[in-house]
């Protein structure tokens, strides 16, 4: 190196100020945004605890709902909420599965494949209310299931269907080609290419896409109110083709009452719905995470 | 090259991908218990050949094969053939290492259970790894994921993996393109082994990789409309001390490709 190379000086400062005027300004207005909704949604946490804590007891899990706000609680609403989503996930977990796999590995890349890949897509945008009234319609009249836990679970599996299809299709749609053509080449055939290969590496996205479906239809009260009206039960079914109460009806029963004391029963009703979609979330989060690090090694 | 040790022929094939032809009218004989190298510039088609020897093209949804190629005095692309049998005679081994994310066990045991193959299991899986001259140094972590492997040692789980299913032939497409030197020397030594028991078809890009490990070549070369044609085959000695076609002198000597 020549010492007129070392002496050589280059400006190596930002180039333009009102470059870097701009991006404090981005930054400043990102920050606002963030800051906005998450006071929102912290005021809204905040008064709802304010409302709710005070009725939240081991009471209000077990009892059922009553007329003396005192001795009211959720257990009917809780226990229809466990019977629709078991039923739920039950139907959704092979439907979607098996459409996820048919779309990806067996469906011939045509026309109609195509038309049926954009309304999936598109049917995840369609208000929930229309789930509802179609449930109603289809399933509880027409089918004749009456406003039962069936017609309830098919009517958020028809809701929540296109959000397992596509998350599932993105998880196998990541195992990697050399894979199947390395299991073809031992003389798999495609059944078990399937089985043996994308499955194993596309559960655990199929898991956190079901379990974030699944948390979504916790959370639906419209077509719920639909299929099963705004109702006051004091019953846990005890077979799929009972009548049934969900957590958001009973919040929006108690919300729909005149009497002041029952905002607080609906504010402790919304307290158990947030941690139970909180946990949902959290568990989705932890599998993604994990195989995430294990496929990293 | 005529011959009544011939496992497997190719007869006038030619290979669509959609409308383009990448090989056109290609005849060539593979010998048992030889090595038989592809060789030839980039793109001229040796992949698409090699892929059309066990039906993997027919996962390429738009590639169209015409001609015959006969294993065993069947036409292999006979409709009543069934492609996941003709895969399990005739192997393949891939460019890059393709492990699946199991054991070292699982991988070499893979094709036996879809095959149903379980009996003697353990006893099978330890013969292909050593067969792969990969045994010792993974004798005692089989349950560890194939992953924790180096490259090398890993095209040669994937050699294991396709002798535990005892294929007649093997077909290998650049085994050793994406490994060192050491890991390229331990697969060149190994396919020479392997010729006492398998027939073997290699691609390769590398002149004294064919001339090492093989006996037998054949040159391919792309024409003006970019379709892969076969220009002479014969003794690897023969092909590059002795090149009947001008053609193949200049390719061997490094004046193109
Ligand atoms: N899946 C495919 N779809 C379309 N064209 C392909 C495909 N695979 C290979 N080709 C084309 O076929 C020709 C031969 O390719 P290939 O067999 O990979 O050559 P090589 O292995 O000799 O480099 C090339 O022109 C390539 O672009
Ligand atoms: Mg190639």
């Amino acid at each position: 190196m020549t010492d007129e190379n070392f002496n050589k000086q280059y400006d190596l400062a930002p180039h333009s100020r009102g470059r870097r005027t701009k991006s404090i300004i981005f930054y400043l207005l990102l920050l606002t945004a963030i800051g906005v909704s998450f006071t929102g949604l912290l005021s809204l946490i905040i008064e709802i605890s304010r409302e709710g804590l005070p009725w939240l007891s081991w009471h209000f899990l077990t009892e059922f709902p009553s007329r003396f706000t005192e001795k009211a609680g959720m257990k009917s609403a809780i226990m229809g909420t466990v019977w629709v989503i078991s039923f739920t996930a039950l139907i959704i977990i092979p439907v979607g599965i098996g459409a996820a796999f048919y779309l990806e590995e067996y469906a011939k890349k045509n026309l109609l494949s195509k038309i049926i890949e954009i309304n999936i897509s598109n049917l995840a945008g369609v208000p929930s209310i229309v789930y509802g009234l179609l449930g109603l319609s289809v399933f509880v009249y027409y089918m004749g299931l009456g406003r039962s836990v069936l017609a309830g679970a098919l009517t958020l599996s028809l809701l929540v269907l296109p959000i397992v299809i596509v998350v599932s299709r993105e998880a196998i749609r990541t195992v990697p080609e050399s894979h199947k053509q390395a299991a073809y080449a031992l003389g798999a055939n495609r059944f078990q290419v399937v089985y043996k290969i994308i499955l194993p590496q596309a559960i655990p996205g199929i898991m956190t896409g079901t379990i974030l479906a699944l948390s979504r239809a916790i959370g639906e009260a419209a077509p719920m109110i639909a299929i099963s009206a705004l109702v006051y039960l004091t019953f846990v079914p005890t077979n799929p083709l009972d009548r049934f109460s969900v957590m958001p009806i009973q919040i929006f029963n108690w919300i729909s009452r005149p009497q002041d004391e029952f905002r607080g029963l609906a504010a402790a009703g919304i307290i158990v719905l947030l941690i139970t979609l909180i946990a949902m979330n959290a568990l989705a989060i932890y599998i993604r995470n994990r195989t995430q690090t294990r496929s990293e090694e | 090259m005529p011959n009544n040790e011939a496992v497997l022929s190719v007869r006038d094939l030619s290979v669509y991908y959609g409308e383009f032809r990448a090989i056109k009218n290609i005849s060539l004989s593979f010998q048992a218990n030889k090595v038989t190298a592809l060789i030839g510039p980039s793109g001229c088609g040796k992949s698409t050949l090699l892929r059309c020897l066990n039906r993997m093209n027919d996962l390429i949804p738009q590639a169209k094969v015409e001609g015959e190629v006969v294993y065993s005095q069947q036409d292999i692309y006979d409709p009543l053939v069934d492609p996941a049998q003709v895969r399990l005679h005739i192997g393949m081994v891939f460019q890059k290492p393709n492990p699946f994310p199991k054991s070292i066990f699982d991988n070499v045991a893979f094709g036996l259970k879809i095959n149903g193959l379980t009996e003697n299991i353990e006893d099978s899986v330890e013969k292909s790894l050593r067969s792969a001259a990969l045994w010792d140094e993974v004798k005692d972590r089989l349950d560890e994921s194939a992953m924790t492997l180096s490259g090398g040692q890993q095209q040669r789980l994937c050699i294991a993996r396709t002798l535990a299913v005892e294929p007649e032939i093997i077909l290998m497409d650049e085994p050793a393109s994406a490994l060192d030197p050491i890991g390229t020397l331990a697969i060149e030594s190994l396919m020479r082994d392997l010729t006492e028991r398998y027939t073997i078809v290699v691609v390769t890009h590398n002149m004294q990789q064919a001339a090492r490990v093989s006996d037998e070549t054949a040159f391919l070369m792309m024409d003006e409309d970019r379709a892969g044609y076969l220009v002479e085959s014969g003794k690897t000695d023969n092909i590059f001390q002795n090149p009947q076609d001008e053609r193949t002198e200049a390719y061997i000597t490094g004046r193109f490709g």
